[in-house]
């Protein structure tokens, strides 16, 4: 599938933030107003960010807010309307608590829990696909939940550690551990899902199953069109070695030794800078892995253009 | 509304027979000349002169090649239109987060209401077909209409009221009509040729069916080169012996 940096930065980011809005929401940093207000600020600017990034991808994007209507079927339409209402519960319980000292911990559950939705959601777009069994046949809403809370846990901590609050070390590498096998489970299965994995081959596309072994002859068009471009995506894949390698280093190995280096430096006040810098190569690594979730799936349709 | 209905009235399609079809492109070519002036945003062409012309088309034809497991039996050529195949359980409707994507009530045509399509390109990456082009001049998502604006059309000559990938193929190739009546043409054609669903295992219940081709005729023996050189008998003969020995 066609790797669209503005999805790679959307999906992302705005993991990142709802990951972030379910950690605030769950309590964390409580003890201090300051926090509240700066984790508060960049958990909303994250997923507003991300939500901005995912405009670009729009053919129409005059029409983007009709995407809160169909709730009902659409998961990306859930997706849309959850986000809305998980940052509207948050800047709720941060309003009540900030402005009119009033602290509802039940209101912050129900922020966490729309976050959880929401991230829930964005994973469902793309495992409800059957054409594409490497997102359908694999744990994707997992992979999607580890990566948005993970991240979303270690950005929370480095706030609370740049405004003098104990910051959860120990969670942070337990999440990190867990996010790195999440993601290594997910490419096991991945690695199993080609584009016959619910039994579709240019036979059962073509339905010439019967006469024998089908082969492309001639493609439509001499040229490319928009199918292929969207979903016969080739170009890349030659370096998803790298890339994965890219994504294993930096997204878990290094922030797993700065969150170690946090935990030593805890008492000079400089450990959360340093998870911070955690943050941002965790979000680099994540992305590399996002662009290869996108550029290594194989659609079934491709196979009407014998991509076997 | 982007949930399918229960059921419809009606489940107009096309059943688009493998075995005669000649691979003209003659259908695919009156579609775009059709629907690029008719239902919503013209089918738009880019570079269509340059180096890497590309454009929107809601019918193609493939061919392939197909090889039989039999050794003795001779390969065969098929020339394959692909086009919206308007499922029953179509995943491009539901996932459709505007409601811009419906499939109608009274005939099961699936349309895309392009006032109100985002441009997403969701539905196209749920179809397992391919049946569903983004048009990158508009922005909007272009499919197959069923010649929706020809079909009811009472200002053409009732002959026309057929979509017109149906009413220019020459050989005879594509038929349009109501699948879900069992006593129609169309139905009777599927039940008499054994019209087959494509990729049935995506549970997408296509209402468009494919007619396979018809078995071919056994390759003739090695007689073949023999019968190319026929023996000469009479006066032939004698002057062909004759002229050998020369």
């Amino acid at each position: 599938m066609h790797p669209a940096p503005s999805l790679v930065v959307f999906t992302v980011l705005s993991g990142l933030g709802l990951g972030m809005i379910a950690w605030i929401g769950l309590g964390l940093g409580s003890e201090s107003p300051l926090f509240g207000w700066i984790g508060g600020f960049i958990a909303l600017a994250v997923t507003g960010l991300g939500g901005i990034a995912s405009v670009g991808h729009l053919g129409q994007p005059k029409n983007a807010w009709r995407a809160f209507s169909q709730w009902r079927s659409s998961w990306l339409s859930r997706e849309a309307c959850l986000m809305v209402t998980a940052k509207v519960a948050l800047a709720l319980y941060l309003g009540l608590w900030l402005i009119f000292d009033l602290r509802i911990q039940p209101l912050g559950w129900v922020a966490a829990a729309l976050a959880g939705a929401t991230i829930y959601a964005t994973s469902m777009i793309y495992a409800q696909l059957r054409t594409v069994p490497s997102w359908s046949a694999t744990p994707t809403p997992h992979l999607f939940i580890a990566m948005a809370m993970s991240g979303g846990l270690m950005a929370v901590s480095a706030i609370m550690g740049m405004v003098g609050l104990e910051m959860p070390i120990l969670f942070i590498l337990v999440w990190l551990v867990g996010a790195a096998g999440t993601a290594i489970w997910w490419q096991t299965q991945a690695a199993g899902a080609p584009r016959g994995f619910h039994g579709s081959s240019m036979e059962t596309a073509t339905g010439l199953s019967g006469l024998g072994r089908v082969s492309l002859l001639e493609p439509p068009h001499t040229g490319s069109n928009y199918l292929l471009k969207e979903m016969a995506f080739e170009v890349g894949r030659a370096r998803a070695y790298q890339l994965r390698k890219l994504g294993a280093v930096l997204g878990f190995l290094v922030p797993i030794v700065l969150a170690l280096g946090a935990w030593a430096l805890v008492s000079t006040g400089a450990a959360g800078l340093v998870l911070a810098l955690a943050v941002i190569c965790h979000v680099a690594g994540v992305m590399a892995l996002r662009w290869l979730f996108f550029a290594e799936a194989q659609h079934v349709q491709a196979l009407y253009y014998g991509q076997r | 509304m982007t949930t399918l209905p229960e059921r419809t009235e009606k489940k107009l399609g096309l059943v688009i027979d493998l075995d005669i079809c000649v691979g003209c492109h003659a259908c695919a070519v009156n579609c775009k000349e059709w629907n690029t002036g008719g239902y919503g945003a013209p089918l738009s062409d880019q570079d269509p002169y340059g180096e890497d012309p590309s454009g929107t088309w809601l019918n193609r034809i493939h061919t392939y090649e197909v090889v039989p497991e039999i050794p003795e039996q001779p390969a065969q050529i098929i020339h394959f239109p692909r086009s919206c195949l308007h499922c029953e359980d179509a995943p491009c409707v539901t996932v459709c987060p505007t409601g811009a994507s419906y499939k109608r009530v009274e005939d099961g045509i699936v349309l895309v209401n392009e006032d109100h399509c985002m441009g997403c390109g969701l539905c196209a990456w749920a179809c397992p077909y391919g049946a569903r082009e983004m048009d990158a001049a508009a922005g909007v998502m272009k499919k197959c209409t069923l010649c929706v604006d020809r079909i009811y059309n009472e200002n053409i000559p009732e002959i026309d009221r057929v979509p017109a990938c149906v009413r220019s193929c020459p050989a005879g190739a594509r038929h349009f009509g109501d699948l879900g009546d069992p006593d129609s043409d169309v139905s009777q054609l599927v039940a008499d040729r054994g019209g087959l669903d494509l990729m049935p295992e995506q549970n997408t219940k296509p209402v468009n069916k494919y007619l396979p081709p018809r078995p071919k005729d056994r390759a003739p023996g090695p007689d073949l080169a023999k019968l190319a050189q026929p023996e000469a008998k009479g006066f032939l003969g004698w002057l062909d012996r004759a002229l050998e020995k020369i």
